[in-house]
């Protein structure tokens, strides 16, 4: 049993390292140094840098564009990019549709979707959820009706993450209602400027639009857009899920937030003197969540160990969704609690670039609540963590 | 023994309920929240004409009788609407430490102002490296001739932008930690020298950064003996701890209403998520929380208005924010879990309940503070 890097693996490190120093661009970098709001630009920008670099998508296979990493060179990108702040590619194009069209999808699909995905020159949103399907995703309504050569589309998708930057959606739809609900799905992709769509946004706890409800009205839908067979989408969509849960345990950015906290926290008044790291009933929080993170990036560790390049890994990643999304919810709620009073103002506007007004409180202290408030819909998305302990039930423990 | 209330208690409780049920409903308060002034004046004069003002403050104020149980009442009921009117700003915050340290002449000058509804005011004390020390003061005031010169930053302060006075708590003497030389000083929100950078909190409720820069006020502005005020500041803040205690008690009972309900209809699987038993157990979690939150806030509040001793009232106050900051985290959290996606947006009002009670857990010392606080006495 060994844990440690080799002298390869470390001269790797060191690669990623001076990469995103010279490579991440400063302005990028200042924006989430100091929690102002990135723009769709600001994520097209970096991963066309990641792109030129051949590194934009670790988990695919090397033939359509992967870097070929074993586990442990991607753990190491993983961690690296995330202690240096630097963003993941926005998942839904990358790490959620792409690993069905390459493992479902014809030539052609994978000719005309692949290359713009790993380019970022199409933004893509998901079209799983509805707003009566939500755990239960298998009982969705959007109906997909095949006329001729195209299928019309009449339903409603929602919590469409960043949907108002997409160019494209990928959707569950159902085309067969006489059959067990599990199998009348299919997977479906969607040109977002077809007529009948409609996007409108759902406003969050933190007063961001950052989700959108799309309608689907009588919406045309060539059948060369259906990847994989009619009604097998649900098998598709299982796999997609579980690649959406790799890196769900979000190691590398709760360490990076754990080491700016406890930097915070011992530049923050106690109130009597001294400052909060002094405050044994503070650190000893900060320490249990530390160690929490420690047991998890063990865990993700042996998982990734076990996983072949490509694969999906199995139900065990349950635990990474539940954990890691605690472990980080957790820590926001340590942000909030170090940012006492602090944390109370909503002042959106000085976290926008060029904001040149008088600013509340001291730093992004005034973020902190509402990073807190948003972040609860992390054990609820992706298979809330509810459905993560009915996946540990059944398909680990057998029950 | 006898946990039932007066009938001016219950009357009190029937007419807060009628109108939050009535008059406040989460579209109402969604349209207060955005207009200019962050609250209804036509409500808070609605207030005063039903005597709710009158609430915090003793007979011989004037007012109601000023019991902690009384308070409670009033409070329990704003928390199920979410009211953002400042009662708490201007009545019982600032309301009390002019009870508690003003003059006759100063009494007279504005407690009958604030119960026919006719003066807001809010009360300055936190400052950026405070956190919940109220005796942690930077904020200076020097003598100058007749009066005072005013120097300091505040923060958060409540109701800052809405208010015509503002109680700024200032160190007429000592170093930033000492118990003694904090005073009270009465400055008009619009003196030369206060600037104000309003915002909404979290919670909707409206609040102000206050800068003082030489704010000149004459020696009649002073509340209560120079140096003095901190015994009086922290008796007061006990008191709001104790009301927003009650407020949260109020909010947290409606999270678990709406939550056992939204489980009784939403279905998923075939079946409403209310069948199952990971849920019930965890809604049986809240609802235990619920009824401790709202024993220990009565246990509290009876303290208060009992002849214990200043430390025994005390630690009431830290036990009850204590243990009601273990119920707002715990039914805050499980609330919006349990409602899933909906429950994170602004649309439905549980995440706004839960923005409440959460902006609750964080003002006048957090469950942490709390906790070491009652272990300290």
């Amino acid at each position: 049993m060994n844990a440690d890097f080799t002298a390869e693996e470390l001269e790797f490190q060191k690669e990623v390292h001076d990469f995103l120093k010279a490579e991440f661009p400063q302005d990028i970098k200042h924006k989430v140094d100091n929690g102002i709001k990135l723009e769709k630009d600001d994520f097209v920008r970096w991963q066309k840098i990641l792109y030129n670099k051949g590194w934009v998508a670790p988990n695919w296979p090397e033939e359509y564009g992967g870097t070929g990493w074993n586990p442990t060179q991607k753990y190491i990108f993983a961690l690296e990019m995330g202690l240096y702040g630097a963003m993941e590619p926005v998942a839904f194009g990358v790490k959620m549709v792409a690993p069905v069209i390459y493992t479902y999808g014809n030539e052609e699909q994978k000719k005309r979707f692949l290359p713009d995905i790993l380019q970022s020159n199409v933004w893509w949103c998901q079209g799983y959820s509805e707003p009566n399907a939500g755990s239960d995703l298998a009982s969705l309504k959007t109906t997909a009706v095949r006329e001729g050569d195209h299928y019309i589309v009449n339903g409603t998708k929602t919590w469409n993450t960043l949907g108002q930057y997409a160019d494209w959606i990928f959707c569950l739809v159902r085309t067969d209602n006489t059959v067990k609900k599990q199998e009348g799905i299919s997977f479906l992709l969607i040109d977002m400027k077809t007529p009948g769509i409609k996007v409108s946004p759902i406003v969050l706890l933190d007063g961001e639009p950052e989700v959108n409800e799309v309608h689907f009205d009588n919406v045309k839908v060539p059948v060369e857009n259906l990847v994989g067979e009619e009604n097998k989408g649900w098998t598709y969509a299982k796999v997609l899920l579980t690649h959406e849960r790799t890196n769900i345990a979000q190691v590398p950015n709760s360490k990076l937030k754990l080491q700016k906290l406890r930097s915070l926290a011992a530049n923050t008044a106690d109130g009597y003197g001294g400052t909060l790291l002094d405050n044994p009933v503070f650190k000893r929080k900060l320490a249990e969540v530390e160690i929490q993170v420690l047991a998890l990036e063990f865990a993700e560790l042996r998982t990734l160990a076990a996983v072949s390049v490509g694969k999906a890994p199995g139900p065990e990643s349950s635990i990474l969704k539940i954990v890691g999304t605690e472990a980080t919810q957790f820590i926001d709620e340590l942000y909030m609690e170090v940012a006492a009073y602090h944390s109370l103002p909503h002042v959106p506007e000085q976290f926008t670039e060029g904001f040149d007004g008088e600013q509340v409180g001291k730093g992004s202290a005034a973020a902190s609540s509402n990073t807190y408030f948003n972040n609860r819909k992390k054990s609820i998305y992706g298979g809330s963590n509810e459905i993560q302990k009915n996946i540990i039930s059944k398909a680990v423990l057998g029950l | 023994m006898d946990f039932s209330y007066s009938d001016e208690q219950q009357m009190l409780q029937d007419s807060v309920q009628k109108f939050v049920k009535g008059r406040y409903d989460f579209d109402t308060r969604k349209k207060l929240i955005e207009s200019d002034r962050g609250f209804s004046d036509e409500y808070w004069n609605l207030f005063a004409e039903l005597g709710w003002l009158t609430v915090p403050f003793r007979e011989e104020d004037g007012g109601f009788g000023g019991s902690a149980v009384d308070l409670m009442v009033v409070m329990e009921e704003f928390g199920k609407g979410m009211v953002v009117e400042p009662f708490l700003a201007t009545a019982v915050l600032s309301g009390s430490l002019i009870s508690e340290l003003g003059s006759d002449a100063q009494k007279q000058d504005m407690l009958g102002a604030i119960m026919e509804g006719k003066l807001q005011l809010a009360t300055a004390y936190a400052e950026a490296d405070s956190r919940y020390n109220l005796a942690s003061v930077a904020t200076t005031a020097s003598k100058s001739g007749d009066g005072y010169v005013i120097s300091g930053d505040k923060i958060v302060v409540f109701n800052g932008p809405a208010a015509d006075k503002l109680l700024v708590v200032a160190r007429t003497s000592g170093d930033k930690f000492d118990r003694d030389g904090i005073s009270v000083f009465l400055v008009d929100a619009g003196a030369a020298g206060v600037s104000t950078r309003a915002y909404t909190a979290v919670d909707g409720h409206r609040a102000a950064e206050i800068h003082l820069k030489d704010v000149k006020v004459a020696a009649d502005a002073l509340l209560g003996a120079e140096g003095k005020a901190l015994a009086a500041l922290e008796v007061v803040i006990d008191r709001v701890t104790l009301a927003v205690s009650a407020e949260a008690v109020g909010a947290l009972v409606s999270l678990l209403q709406k939550t056992v309900e939204y489980t009784k209809t939403r279905k998923q699987f075939g079946v409403a998520i209310g069948t199952f038993q990971a849920l019930q157990h965890r809604m049986a979690d809240m609802f235990v929380e619920c009824e401790l939150a709202r024993s220990i806030v009565i246990m509290a509040a009876m303290k208060l208005d009992s002849a214990a001793s200043a430390a025994e009232k005390t630690k009431a106050v830290a036990a009850a924010k204590s243990r009601v900051g273990r119920a707002m985290h715990l039914v805050g959290q499980e609330a919006v879990q349990i409602h899933g996606g909906i429950a994170v947006t602004d649309e439905l009002d549980v995440g706004h309940y839960f923005k409440r009670v959460t902006t609750i857990e964080h003002q006048f010392g957090d469950t942490d503070y709390q906790t070491m606080r009652y272990a300290a006495l």
